[in-house]
């Protein structure tokens, strides 16, 4: 008990301090997460409109396979990127594995399902009333999609904040893409909260890792506020 | 304006529409009234493309806007229409009514103004600048209206724009439209559920019924010449009883209703089956010696005696029961109670015949 106590009253020595370390984990977890959750978000919410606008054999099946994959384990990403970039790999020959590069690879598939899924059902809540408003008011289909993205711009705003809850806080197929190294420079260390969290902790550095735990604590809820303050605006 | 060819509309195993055929002309207010279900809403989501119709055509100005799909946006951009539930989009007032404006490509300046000239009209000057999902039903139900109506469309559609809105909402909105045709001289067709407003409102009215129009015709033929049992039930003719006609000679017919004697105007001739529709405003119910020249004049029993705002209903069973209206004051004053023996009259005039009893019939009387 009392170790817990000194390693949280160390942990905030840290923070307050802002220590270098830590701080400099801490942006490249944002940095390499927000990434990943732009990226996904490119792909995420066109794919998301083309499913929900479009209408196809299968609709449901491939909308059922996307819930399912919002579980997708992260290790199971890690994997598979893993596989797709290692030396012997069909992409080795571009030497990604164990960079940022490769994390940010690792955790925008992760979060694709679940932003493309939200996005649906996003697309899916608006009030039926409002599509056939904007049809009878005479959009084109490209003024309809603009339209109605507009109208669940703030469930999809929350899609995004899912994508990089999920990125953020994924330990998995970071350290098995990313190395969890420490490197010279801080472009080509690949060390982030989770990976570091988890390495601290097995070395025994509990007030370490409390205190990436906290700033990893105030990031989520940092995004949150900020969706919230969008949101009832 | 408005041509329906035989419209009909499947929704699965499920038939809406079965053949609606009719016609709505330029300028004028069409009612499609109907109870819920008929198939209302379905009837004018097809004539603004939102849906296709399984058969039959729709035509506008002569074009069937359903067979050319290059031309859907510019057949759609005509129209506007106004829905049931009041939807808005979540931004400002201003920004809603501007939506239509938009997708035209119109010009900022042009666009301020007709906006500003749309909410004056709708009586939301001012309220530019709120959010639109902040207003109550009716306010946003005007500001679809003021939506529909700045794109200056040459057919207004109307889906039940008053169903949920409160009484003082729902007389706006009335104002609205007749303010609307004959100022701007949109042509408007709106359905409705309640008669009242179709006959308020309307030049004319299309009873939509199992999916077809059971008639057509101005609120004064349909509420007094309903064209079926059916139509003379919903337009609320609370006396309608079935017979045969047993003397029809120069405009003039005898009916034989269940052993009761009915004089009425009638072309029918003898052996006829007719339906007889008397609304209940029309009897007359007084002491049984009262002598009414040439007037029906049936005895009968009081079965019961139901309030009804500041009247009361009576029904007589004079072999057939027959129910009037009649004030609190009038019953106190004919001592009228259940089991009492009255007179029931009414002139020869006040009985609508419709011929043939077939349930869907279309004959007129």
């Amino acid at each position: 008990m009392y170790e817990i106590i000194e390693g949280f009253l160390e942990a905030i020595r840290l923070i307050v301090t802002l220590d270098p370390d830590v701080m400099a984990i801490a942006a490249r977890s944002i940095i390499i997460s927000l990434t990943a959750t732009i990226i996904a978000t490119l792909f995420a919410v066109p794919l998301g409109a083309a499913i929900n606008f479009g209408t196809f054999p299968g609709k449901k099946s491939l909308i059922n396979l996307i819930q399912t994959l919002y579980s997708l384990p992260t290790v199971v990403v890690g994997l598979l990127i893993f596989l797709l970039i290692s030396r012997v790999g069909p992409f080795g020959f571009l030497r990604l594995l164990f960079t940022p590069t490769a994390m940010v690879i690792a955790q925008t598939v992760l979060v694709l399902p679940i932003m493309t899924g939200l996005t649906i059902s996003a697309l899916s809540g608006v009030d039926p009333v409002i599509r056939d408003t904007l049809y009878s008011l005479g959009a084109t289909r490209l003024q309809f999609l603009i339209n109605i993205m507009k109208e669940a711009r703030f469930a999809i705003l929350a899609a995004v904040a899912v994508g990089f809850g999920r990125a953020i806080s994924e330990v998995g197929a970071a350290i098995l893409v990313g190395g969890n190294i420490m490197a010279s420079s801080f472009a080509s260390s690949t060390r982030v909260l989770t990976t570091a969290i988890s390495l601290e902790t097995s070395m025994g550095n509990i007030s370490q890792s409390i205190a990436l735990g906290i700033v990893l604590l105030v990031i989520a809820l940092g995004v949150n506020l900020a969706i919230a303050r969008v949101q009832h605006r | 304006m408005i041509e329906l060819d035989s419209v009909s509309k499947n929704f699965g195993d499920t038939t809406v529409l079965a053949g609606v055929t009719g016609q709505v002309n330029r300028g004028e207010i069409f009612a499609v009234i109907g109870p819920s279900g008929a198939g209302k809403s379905t009837l004018l989501r097809l004539i603004d493309l939102l849906d296709t119709p399984t058969e039959g055509a729709i035509r506008i100005n002569g074009l069937d806007i359903h067979a050319d799909k290059g031309r859907r946006l510019s057949i759609r951009r005509m129209m506007g229409m106004v829905f049931q539930k009041p939807a808005v989009f979540n931004t400002t007032v201003t920004e809603n009514v501007a939506v239509g404006l938009r997708f035209r490509g119109a010009g900022r300046s042009e666009i301020r103004k007709m906006v500003e000239d749309a909410l004056d009209m709708v009586g939301l000057a001012g309220y530019g600048d709120r959010k639109a999902r902040t207003l109550s039903g009716g306010e946003m139900q005007r500001v679809a209206l003021a939506r529909a109506m700045v794109i200056e469309p040459e057919v207004l559609l109307m889906d039940e724009p008053t169903a949920n809105l409160d009484p003082v909402s729902v007389a706006m909105i009335e104002d609205l439209v007749v303010r609307i045709n004959r100022d701007l001289g949109t042509t408007i067709v709106f359905s409705t559920h309640d008669m009242y407003q179709g006959q308020r409102l309307a030049h004319r009215i299309g009873v939509l019924m199992d999916g077809v129009f059971s008639q057509v015709g101005t609120p004064r033929e349909v509420f007094t010449l309903p064209a079926s049992r059916e139509v003379a039930r919903f337009v609320g003719i609370e006396n309608i009883v079935e017979g045969g006609v047993v003397e029809g000679e120069d405009g003039t017919a005898v009916v034989d209703a269940g052993g009761v004697r009915v004089r009425a105007r009638s072309p029918a001739s003898t052996g006829e089956r007719v339906t007889l529709c008397i609304r209940s405003e029309d009897l007359r119910i007084a002491a049984p010696s009262m002598d009414t020249p040439g007037r029906n004049s049936l005895p009968g029993t009081v079965t019961s005696i139901v309030p009804r705002g500041p009247f009361s209903r009576v029904t007589v069973d004079c072999g057939v029961p027959l129910s009037s209206v009649l004030s609190w004051k009038a019953v106190d004053v004919l001592e009228i109670r259940e089991g009492s023996r009255v007179s029931v009259s009414f002139a020869p005039e006040s009985v609508h015949v419709v011929r043939g009893v077939n349930h869907r019939g279309s004959g007129r009387g």
